[in-house]
């Protein structure tokens, strides 16, 4: 799934990333507790969070995530979107929550790591 | 590669927003240097994970870097409180964090599991009240 597929599915708005919304995302998870990200590596994921800090991009570096999804109408503050500039990482909003976007992803063919 | 490329880093402690700076320059420098991408990932959550313990728990510290081709080998050393049981701390789920940490996603009790996982070696040398010293290696396969 492109990440331009995915602002439309979760009828998001592109806070930061038009250059970037080509990329293919293979995996997703959504978790509001960075430790339990980083626990499992997914190839090309999707980060779903309602976590609004410096730490969400910092993670989604580590793990090379490729877009970061604030579910619930969050929005990031200017210093998140610099460094998400910076690590080249696209960042999406959705009013969402963050059951219905999951649910709308997997209706659309995304998994988790494990592939279910 | 020749030589062994050595990096530092002062962390500090007062300033969560800045933790996982190290690690980020960390693993820009790996990726750089053409290591293979999942042992550059092994290493930068790793670091991550112990940077982000490093603020929490010790008001920063120091982190040395050395990189080799065959390995990594990452030194973070804390003058914190140190670790009264280690084996407990090693436990998933077991978190002395405090609420305004879990706030911002860490404290899960998750933190030394994953840099256990995510390592090849992980040696903890602490003295309680003097601080801890967490020794990481990752072999380049």
């Amino acid at each position: 799934m492109k990440v331009k597929e995915l602002v439309e599915i979760l009828d998001g708005s592109v806070i930061f990333g038009e250059d970037y919304l080509d990329r293919d995302v293979f995996k997703a998870c959504g978790s509001d507790m960075m430790s339990d990200v980083l626990a499992f590596v997914k190839e090309q994921a999707v980060l779903l969070t309602g976590l609004v800090n410096p730490q969400v991009v910092r993670t989604a570096e580590m793990m090379d995530i490729q877009c970061i999804v604030f579910v619930r109408g969050k929005n990031p503050d200017i210093s998140i979107i610099n460094l998400a500039e910076d690590r080249e990482i696209p960042l999406i909003s959705t009013n969402l929550e963050m059951f219905t976007s999951c649910g709308r992803l997997y209706e659309h063919g995304l998994r988790g790591g494990s592939g279910v | 590669m020749q030589d062994t490329v050595k990096l530092h880093f002062d962390v500090s402690g007062n300033d969560f927003t800045c933790a996982g700076e190290a690690s980020g320059k960390i693993k820009r420098t790996l990726k750089q240097l053409g290591f293979d991408i999942s042992l550059v990932r092994n290493v930068a959550i790793a670091v991550y994970e112990a940077e982000i313990n490093m603020v929490i728990h010790a008001d920063g510290g120091v982190i040395d870097v050395d990189i080799d081709s065959d390995c990594i080998t990452v030194v973070l050393k804390d003058r914190g409180p140190g670790i009264p049981d280690i084996e407990l701390a090693m436990k998933e789920g077991y978190s002395t964090a405090p609420e305004n940490v879990r706030m911002l996603g860490f404290g899960a009790g998750m933190g030394l599991p994953n840099i256990k996982k995510y390592t090849d070696e992980m040696n903890i040398d602490t003295v309680i009240g003097v601080g801890t010293t967490i020794t990481l290696k990752v072999y380049n396969k």
